[in-house]
């Protein structure tokens, strides 16, 4: 009999090589498993034989590894490796277990029991135990999922949809897409446990363009799944490229054919969403965890992890200049340090950690002073930071966070759907104070000298007068944006401007001006 | 096709792009008289959305990730050897994340994503494309 090795057909493995690598086993008379990823991605592709794993693989390593060799390679029991054995996976129980496109594995591995059972107990029940899980979504908001479910069922309406948040777009988080590629039918259980839930007979997942694998896995699993959930019926949808598609309003008009402007709320959509009818918009995560919750003793077992009122746990996105970068489901609580320094190795470069910025673009920039702070929405609510969807991104020494600040700026003007002002202008006028402050300008330019231009300064600006202008600004947009990119955006850049001060002024400090 | 679909313009947008590699005014048109919307309706949709162009392209593209966690790991040094690699007959363009942010740099061409990217394979990348 021929060995059986096991590779990721995860994105993430193929385009670190992980196609080439099972080609060359199957030449050298391995039978090769494409399975989904473990989610240590420095090891990617990661081999796996008998249990036991070697990464990353190459493929002119293969003859050793297959001999049981490759020492340098061998990571030993991949199930015992610290990485896996200290997380508490429900969301990802099946990564790097299964082949994400067999519905016998899906089966084999207790899928579908929570749609069964949901059948049997019935919309209110399901609510309840959703309720009583402490599930809150894991988009970014953090709202309670259990409540948001309520009020869809409530809402009068003969029509509802529930509506699937694929489009993942925050730098640094990438578990909507491997859960999706990985575990295509937890995702469509959710979906099916949902519907019943809210009285929904359609659904749709909005899911990005730039992931095209899983464009490809999840619509060859929504064919396969489709009796097995009938009459609901559920239809995917790929998004053109906008970041701000991944708020909720947004998506709902670009499904409808629209450009994807933010609408005001209210009304919700959970009242008055796709078109015009009640609309449960839930997360990739969100839903991905509904199985587990409504399978028997699920939700108190999500209950009982956790901290505060952050229960269950979160598939975090350990990622950026990290040694050990790669998917870590965790109970909620775990300290950015024990991420960053323990678990992550520290930096990929081999240099000190400067920053880390927790929550994608809109999220704030977390100096290692604060490394204590436990993953908790209050927690870091608290500590003016965001935990978003997730994603955790190192950046070490050399990073300027000056730039980072203009950066924040720039794709927010790069993305802004235009509605509001403070966004759609002050996201522009915003890098250009930030470019100015660097540059140690003080004149005034051309513009703001123009007679027509009544209320600009016509002075010099000190440093201190151009920061004090950069907080006003961020005020203005925190407080006036519609949607959290032009909201949010303040976060990132006043983050970087408090801990790091001297990487905005390197060239503009006088001796006057101190901070 | 997408003519019993529910709010069926984006897909239809995607198919014209992938076929034409442009949506042009003549498609903006033609959607437009389908779909009973004005033009500017339709032209407003297009604008909206990084992934339709107004014109073709004739040269293969090469979207390269610029965002914060590429950006940590070292993206913007690369950038002068890739805009030197692609020369006038590869078109660069920015990406905001390709969910390969423990891996990057990263880019993309057509369907295939490339990760670990240094100054050498970019390179390679750009010139095979
Ligand atoms: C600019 C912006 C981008 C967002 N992007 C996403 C996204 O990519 N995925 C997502 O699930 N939620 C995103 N959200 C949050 C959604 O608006 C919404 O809260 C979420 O989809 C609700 O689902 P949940 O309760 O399961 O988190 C974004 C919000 C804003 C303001
Ligand atoms: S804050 Fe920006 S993205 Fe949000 S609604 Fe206003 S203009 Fe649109
Ligand atoms: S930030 Fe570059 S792939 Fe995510």
């Amino acid at each position: 009999m021929s060995i059986t090795v096991r590779i990721s057909d995860d994105a993430l493995a193929r385009a670190c090589g992980a196609d080439e690598l099972a080609t060359a086993f199957e030449r050298a008379g391995a039978s090769v498993e494409r399975v989904s990823s473990w989610g240590m991605h420095w090891l990617e592709p990661l081999v796996e034989i008998d249990g036991i794993g070697w990464g990353p693989g190459t493929p002119d390593r293969v003859a050793e590894i297959m001999a049981g060799g490759a020492e340098d390679l061998c990571i030993g029991p991949i199930a015992q490796h610290p990485f896996i054995a200290g997380q508490q996976r429900l969301t990802f129980a099946r990564a790097g277990r299964t082949r994400p496109l067999s519905i016998d594995d899906y089966a084999a591995t207790g899928g579908w029991s929570g749609l069964e059972r949901a059948r049997r107990i019935g919309p209110q029940a399901i609510i309840e135990e959703v309720t009583q899980s402490g599930l809150r979504g894991r988009g970014g908001a953090g709202f309670p999922a259990g409540t948001k479910w309520r009020t869809v069922a409530d809402a009068p309406g003969a029509r509802k949809y529930v509506v699937c948040n694929a489009d993942e777009g925050d730098s640094g988080t990438f578990a909507d897409r491997m859960l999706i590629e990985g575990d295509p039918f937890q995702l469509i259980e959710g979906m099916a446990i949902a519907a019943l839930a809210v009285g929904a007979d359609r659904g749709f997942v909005y899911l990005r363009s730039e992931y095209p694998d899983a464009i490809r896995k999840l619509g060859a699993a929504l064919e396969l799944a489709a009796q097995l959930i009938a009459p609901f019926d559920i239809e995917l949808r790929v998004g053109a490229g906008a970041y701000v598609c991944g708020e909720e309003t947004s998506l709902l008009n670009s499904l409808e054919g629209k450009r994807g402007e933010v609408r005001a709320k209210p009304p919700l959509p959970a009242i008055e969403g796709l078109f015009g009818c009640p609309t449960l918009v839930n997360n990739v995560l969100t839903l991905a965890a509904v199985p587990h919750i409504v399978s028997e003793g699920g939700a108190e077992l999500y209950a009982a992890l956790g901290t505060g009122r952050s229960r269950g746990t979160m598939p975090i996105q350990l990622a950026g200049n990290i040694r050990h970068g790669g998917l870590y489901e965790t109970a909620f609580g775990i300290t950015l340090r024990e991420l960053v320094c323990d678990i992550g190795g520290g930096t990929a470069s081999g240099q000190a950690v400067k920053a880390v910025q927790v929550g994608g673009p809109l999220g704030a920039y977390i100096h290692p002073d604060q490394f204590d702070l436990p993953f908790d929405y209050e927690a870091y609510a608290g500590a003016d930071a965001l935990i978003g969807h997730g994603g955790v991104v190192v950046f070490d020494d050399t990073a300027d966070m000056g730039e980072m600040a203009r950066f924040a700026f720039e794709f927010c003007a790069a993305e802004s759907c235009g509605k509001c002002t403070p966004c759609r202008i002050g996201a522009v006028r915003g890098a250009e104070v930030i470019e100015r402050i660097r540059r140690g300008e003080r004149a005034p330019g051309p513009i703001e000298l123009a007679p027509q231009m009544h209320n600009t300064v016509k002075t010099a600006r000190g440093l201190r007068e151009q920061i004090a202008l950069l907080e006003d600004l961020c005020e203005v947009m925190r407080d006036g944006s519609l949607c959290a990119l032009g909201g949010f955006t303040p976060y990132p850049v006043l983050s970087a401007l408090k801990h790091w001060p001297q990487d905005f002024a390197i060239r503009a400090l006088e001796p006057s001006d101190e901070l | 096709m997408h003519a019993g679909r529910e709010g069926p313009l984006l897909p239809i947008l995607h198919a014209v792009q992938a076929e034409f590699a442009c949506v042009d005014e003549a498609a903006e048109k033609a959607i437009a008289k389908a779909l009973n919307l004005t033009r500017a309706e339709v032209h407003g949709v297009v604008s909206f959305y990084h992934d339709f162009r107004a014109e073709p392209d004739p040269r293969p593209t090469v979207q390269i990730c610029r965002a914060e966690a590429c950006q940590a790991r070292g993206v913007e040094a690369l950038m002068p050897g890739a805009e030197a690699a692609a020369g006038d007959r590869v078109r660069l363009e920015a990406v905001y994340c390709l969910g390969l942010c423990s891996a990057g740099p990263a880019a993309r061409v057509g369907d295939t994503l490339h990760a670990r990217l240094d100054a050498e394979t970019l390179a390679t990348v750009i010139e095979q494309a």
